[in-house]
């Protein structure tokens, strides 16, 4: 077990890929989230998931309850604006009848998460029945409005014509259907961020079971930490099962290192702000929710 | 994770009667006093639903567990045959208090005194909740119109919010009152860092609503979107638009279930990453 303070702990972390041809069609990067999700599901490990679906309008997220492996692979993707995926945790075992609920999030959808275990205010049957949460790495997220700025007004892309976006190399990268490639530089992308992001203390969902993101891989794979004994048990299982090409962390580029070079950076930054808030007004503070 | 660790040892194990009794001590033993060193445990009924007192039933076998190993039930008008406050080391107190009833008031003056530990049982003990929208008029007291919060009366120690409280969240804060009264210095740790964000809970006020959110959470820059509040309502008031908290204020019961659950009213970074540990202490002790 290996406990660091910015990557939080885990017992594994490699560069993985899924072997699901279908799932990476789609995939953000490994495909890891859906086939963990998929995986557990055929295994009865889940009920069903929580996932980031489609929402009302181009690229806008609503979480909802998969219970097919067809339905889990329409979240695939990032959406980088707000997907409120735990408004739906007592919703799955009290109305859905979910007794093993599988979430995947954001890191603070997985700080989210834990707390509704260890402090379940008004969360009855949610403590014992979180069978799987896997979490993604996070820099920061966007309102829909600040996500549209971005797209329709910095780079000039309908949002209805975007394939994919990507936050990745120091830029926000946007594809189209039609094969434009437009990037802008994170600097112009920083001042729409939720401001709730600038005061998360966490980067790599250091509280899922497993635990996902782009940085530190190849293109196209993923990096993977797996935390608790959940999620050794899974991955075992599923990388035993051929659901995942793995690769040791230390043999691919940039690896570890970037990703704790981040980690720090984003954690440090967002500990600065927290602090900060103490003396906003003049001997008056803003609210610390972590004191 | 070494403090865990040596809890998980000491606890579960240590209030069971030694393995070299034969059968009949053991029988005569339990039957006088299983485990010395039980706290006493009582629930109080004020104007509340009895919803609250369901939900600590509601943990079935784990209720008998605590009762068997670790804890009394020495006052409980629908439980225990005992019909005047005793001394007791922690209080579930349901129910928020009629102003214009005497005995209630009284009651929650007597608790205060013989208690050590004043745990607000839900939301109408904790913030008034429905009782908030009371006007009197029924029989055959219609003078009865005016519920306060407990800890408009008393200080209070711990706030278990919820309409009702969940079950899992009672038996966390039995099974951490227990180790903070009764267990060595780790455990004692352990449940004092557990209890203090509820604790804080109780200091911070007797008031609740889905405004708490916007004051406290929203416009202080804080809240990202992760749909908790929605979760935790228990009347639907709370939807996202846009990913943002929208209340229904109108539907709003004043239970505080929002607030309490929303990781960024509180996030203690010494407890919840160890939600592994924690939970298999839990699970321990009732097993
Ligand atoms: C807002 C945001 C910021 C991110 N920032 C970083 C970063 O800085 N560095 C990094 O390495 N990785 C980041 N990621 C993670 C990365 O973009 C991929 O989501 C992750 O690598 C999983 O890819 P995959 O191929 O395994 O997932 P897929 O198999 O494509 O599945 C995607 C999963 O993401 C979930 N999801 C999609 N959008 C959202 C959303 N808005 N909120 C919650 N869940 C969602 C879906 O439910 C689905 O399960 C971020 C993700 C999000 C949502
Ligand atoms: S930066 Fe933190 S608060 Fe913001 S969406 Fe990501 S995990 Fe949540
Ligand atoms: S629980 Fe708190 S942080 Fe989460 S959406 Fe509601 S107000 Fe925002
Ligand atoms: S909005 Fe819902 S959870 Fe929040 S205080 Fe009102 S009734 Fe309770």
């Amino acid at each position: 077990m290996v406990s660091d303070p910015y990557l939080g702990k885990y017992t594994t972390c490699v560069s993985a890929r899924s072997t699901d041809k279908e799932i990476l069609q789609k995939a953000q990067d490994g495909g890891i989230a859906t086939t963990l999700m998929v995986y557990a599901l055929e295994q009865g490990i889940i009920d069903g998931a929580i996932v980031a679906g489609k929402g009302d309008r181009p690229w806008q997220p609503r979480p909802f309850i998969a219970m097919s492996r067809e339905d889990i692979l329409k979240a695939r993707g990032t959406k980088y604006n707000i997907s409120p995926q735990i408004s739906l945790l007592k919703e799955a075992t009290r109305s859905f009848g979910l007794d093993k609920v599988g979430i995947t999030g954001v890191c603070c959808q997985m700080q989210a998460v834990r707390k509704a275990q260890l402090y379940p205010v008004n969360m009855r049957d949610v403590p014992g029945k979180i069978a799987l949460a896997v979490g993604l790495f996070c820099m920061e997220n966007f309102p829909y409005k600040s996500m549209q700025c971005i797209v329709e007004d910095h780079a000039g892309q309908s949002l209805h014509s975007v394939k994919k976006m990507e936050i990745g190399k120091g830029k926000y990268w946007i594809y189209t259907e039609r094969g434009n490639v437009v990037t802008l530089p994170l600097k112009v992308t920083h001042k729409y961020e939720q401001p709730g992001c600038h005061v998360c203390l966490d980067y790599v969902s250091n509280l899922g079971d497993i635990s996902t993101g782009s940085v530190g891989s190849p293109d196209g794979w993923s990096t993977v930490f797996v935390r608790t004994k959940v999620g050794n048990d899974v991955w075992s299982k599923a990388v035993a099962s051929g659901m995942f090409e793995t690769k040791p962390i230390e043999g691919v580029k940039p690896g570890l290192e970037l990703v704790t070079k981040l980690a720090k950076e984003k954690i440090d930054k967002n500990r600065a702000t927290v602090e900060g808030r103490k003396t906003f007004g003049v001997n008056k503070a803003l609210r610390d929710p972590y004191a | 994770m070494g403090l865990l660790n040596s809890i998980k040892k000491t606890i579960g194990g240590e209030a069971k009667p030694a393995g070299v009794a034969t059968e009949k001590k053991v029988e005569a033993k339990k039957e006088a006093k299983p485990v010395a060193n039980k706290i006493k445990l009582g629930h109080v009924h004020l104007s509340g639903c009895t919803g609250c007192l369901v939900s600590v039933a509601d943990n079935y076998l784990g209720l008998i567990k605590i009762l068997d190993d670790y804890a009394d039930l020495v006052y409980c008008l629908t439980l225990a045959d005992v019909r005047h406050i005793p001394e007791m080391d922690v209080a579930l107190v349901e129910g928020s208090v009629c102003i214009q009833d005497h005995e209630s008031v009284e009651e929650i003056k007597e608790t205060r005194k013989k208690s050590k530990v004043v745990v607000a049982l839900g939301s109408c003990a904790s913030y008034g909740n429905i009782t908030r929208f009371a006007r009197g008029g029924q029989h055959n007291q219609p003078q009865h119109e005016s519920f306060l919060p407990i800890g408009n009366l008393i200080d209070v120690d711990v706030y278990i919010p919820g309409c009702p409280p969940s079950p899992e969240l009672i038996r966390n804060v039995a099974v951490m009152a227990y180790l903070l009264l009764q267990g060595n210095a780790d455990q004692k740790a352990l449940a004092g860092k557990y209890l203090k964000p509820l604790m804080a809970l109780a200091k911070r006020g007797t008031t609740a609503c889905f405004c708490d959110l916007m004051n406290d959470v929203i416009n202080q820059g804080l809240c990202m979107g992760c749909g908790t509040c929605a979760a935790s309502c228990p009347v639907r008031a709370i939807t996202h638009e846009f990913g943002k908290p929208q209340g229904q204020r109108d539907l709003c019961i004043k239970c505080g279930s929002c607030y309490g659950a929303c990781p960024r009213s509180f996030f203690n970074f010494d407890v919840i990453p160890e939600f592994e540990g924690i939970s298999e202490i839990i699970a321990g002790a009732l097993k």
